[in-house]
């Protein structure tokens, strides 16, 4: 097999391979940095490329070949979005403020993958503090999305996605705060899932909303995602939000769901708030074709109600501004980042106040402004107060909604990719790109999305999403194994597969 | 229901220490008036015996054992400072000449 066909292999597969001494873990890490050193210039999906790749394969290698029993994922690369520290390479969160940063400590996902024997390949670009759902709000130019270079690969986790779709890395981290992993995932056509709130820890995740916050994997199949969820998943002492819990394999999940089916008497639920207006029409036919073919699997289709999701991005961008404005106080010129003072005589404050002005972008100066006024006396109650009941309310609809189905399914965006430069100056279009995803972050339940087509108006890729009850994550990747084997039974292969494999370069395209 | 002007932003960039520009102000103005009335909505379903949520997960407060660990290195801690004397982070004056 020659290097370039290497990345086109899943993370799996590659292991196979990598234990089977058919090929090394150096070999593969070199396919990639070729491949990212082909497409970069067009996808820009990278804000770092890191230097010791190799090295870190080489001694995977090593390991293999003294028979140490590393993972199941061992040898394979990974991206790494650039919201997560790393001790070897810069952690800027697409901002300015951290330009160059390098933290003293790896987050603990990051080096639960590191002892795992996957080698990181470089940090992935993403909107600025992770609050954007386009990567246009990166301080570093946006990523491009692989299926037309023109449009947007999503975001936040836009790099993440745009990596593995245009082959750069067979796996990456992402985070999601109001579906940062799976609106990226629906436009670009790959996979990406959000634990159960607490599932991963945030130890090392630079915080954008604490309490909505989560990491995930992305990567081009749901097998995949499922043995990447394991290796880095689980408690951790450091995260005092993190669940002491013994979590099934994802990946025993995922396989069992592959291969015997699990929507047999499976009550799936759609709810009727998230396929209504506002979806673009061959967004809806797909979904409609996918609940045809989980009826003739058979499963039991239940529609269901949750009328609080219309308040559900209202909400967010009361609870999400609050929290964020909280989180970013710490940029504060004194102990890392950037430090800017206007005169030799400016005090902290002055020096804080230019610092933050300097190093902080627009999306991020505007949800700072608009979280310090909800927290503001006078309007704590009415707006803060307020979203946090409807969160309770929206908590409630779930619950409701799990009575009756035991997974919940929609499409996982309302449209598809769109242009880039659309719709960067009008925040409200900007949010309304959330609706779909932001309800499982209100109430923690794991959720994820899988490709189930391409839409016939534009021929660009549409996700569906999978959500379920809060612990049930191995439920979500067994019914998501399941409907993406039906998937390529009825398409004759995979949405991907489909995917171009050169770029043109754009203008404007670092 | 709100009324937000490049004022009102003056104030609140100050309290979050951020120095705008007067074209951010008025920029953020409008936008933060457009962003309030879409996201005022909130206030239509909630009824005061809703109770508050404000985290997806109930849990208690976690404390670690009282044990010594080892954090970070003091060089480590100062490594990505700004400034430092090597030992302190070194920061601009705190009060004005006034």
């Amino acid at each position: 097999m020659s290097a370039s066909e290497l990345v086109f292999k899943s993370a799996s597969e590659l292991a196979t391979l990598i234990r089977d001494k058919q090929v090394s873990s150096a070999e593969v890490t070199r396919a990639h940095l070729d491949r990212m050193a082909e497409v970069e210039g067009a996808i820009h999906a990278f804000l770092h490329v890191n230097e010791g790749a190799v090295d870190a394969a080489k001694a995977v290698d090593a390991k293999i070949a003294s028979g140490e029993k590393i993972s199941e994922l061992a040898g394979v690369p990974v991206a790494i979005k650039d919201i997560l520290c790393t001790v070897d390479m810069p952690s800027t969160a697409a901002s300015r403020i951290l330009e160059g940063w390098i933290p003293p400590y790896d987050a603990t996902v990051v080096a639960r993958s590191r002892e795992a024997g996957l080698v990181p390949l470089g940090k992935t670009n993403l909107d600025e503090f992770a609050m954007g759902s386009s990567t246009e709000f990166s301080a570093y130019g946006p990523s491009r999305n692989p299926w037309d270079t023109d449009r947007i690969p999503g975001g936040s986790g836009g790099g993440s996605a745009a990596a593995v779709a245009a082959f750069e890395a067979p796996i990456a981290f992402g985070s999601d705060t109001g579906g940062s992993i799976r609106q990226p995932a629906a436009v670009t056509g790959s996979v990406g899932f959000k634990p159960t709130y607490g599932g991963a820890s945030r130890f090392g995740a630079i915080a954008l909303a604490s309490s909505l916050d989560q990491v995930g994997p992305v990567s081009r199949n749901v097998l995949d995602a499922a043995l990447f969820h394991d290796v880095f998943t689980g408690y951790d002492a450091k995260d005092s939000t993190s669940l002491n819990y013994n979590w099934p394999s994802m990946a025993e999940a995922a396989r069992l769901g592959a291969k015997e089916g699990s929507l047999k008497g499976l009550r799936i639920g759609v709810v009727k708030e998230l396929n209504g207006e506002g979806f673009q029409p061959g967004v809806k036919a797909l979904f409609n074709e996918l609940v045809e073919l989980a009826t003739a699997a058979g499963a039991e289709i239940v529609e269901v109600s949750a009328p609080h999701f219309d308040y559900a991005t209202a909400a967010y961008y009361l609870i999400l501004p609050a929290e964020a404005s909280s989180n970013l106080a710490k940029y504060d010129a004194v102990r890392f980042g950037l430090r800017v003072a206007p005169n030799e005589a400016a005090t902290i404050e002055e020096v804080m106040s230019a610092t933050r002005e300097a190093g902080f972008g627009p999306e991020v100066k505007r949800r700072i402004i608009l979280g310090t006024y909800a927290l503001s006396a006078g309007y704590y109650d009415a707006y803060y107060g307020s979203a946090q009941q409807v969160r309770t309310l929206i908590q409630r609809d779930f619950e409701n909604a799990f009575a009756k189905a035991d997974v919940l399914i929609s499409p996982a965006a309302p449209t598809t990719a769109f242009k880039i430069g659309e719709r960067v100056n009008d925040p409200m279009a900007m949010y309304l790109n959330d609706i779909t995803t932001i309800p499982a972050n209100m109430a923690g339940i794991p959720a994820g999305s899988i490709p189930m087509g391409l839409a016939d108006e534009d021929g660009l890729p549409v996700g569906v999403q999978i959500m379920a009850g809060i612990k049930k994550d191995d439920l979500m990747y067994k019914v998501a194994a399941t409907l993406e084997a039906l998937l390529a039974e009825k398409h004759g292969g995979s949405v991907l597969d489909k995917a171009p494999r050169s770029y043109a370069l754009k203008g404007g395209a670092k | 229901m709100s009324e937000i002007t490049p004022e009102t932003i003056s104030h609140l960039a100050n309290l979050a220490r951020i120095a705008l520009t007067e074209e951010e102000k008025e920029l953020l103005a409008t936008q933060l008036d457009a962003i309030l009335d879409a996201v005022a909505k909130v206030g239509e379903v909630t009824t005061p015996d809703v109770p508050r949520t404000s985290h997806p997960v109930p849990l208690v407060n976690v404390f670690r054992n009282d044990e010594e660990v080892h954090t970070l290195d003091r060089e480590a801690a100062l490594g990505n400072a700004p400034d430092s004397d090597g030992t302190r982070f070194r920061v601009p004056a705190i009060l004005g000449e006034e």
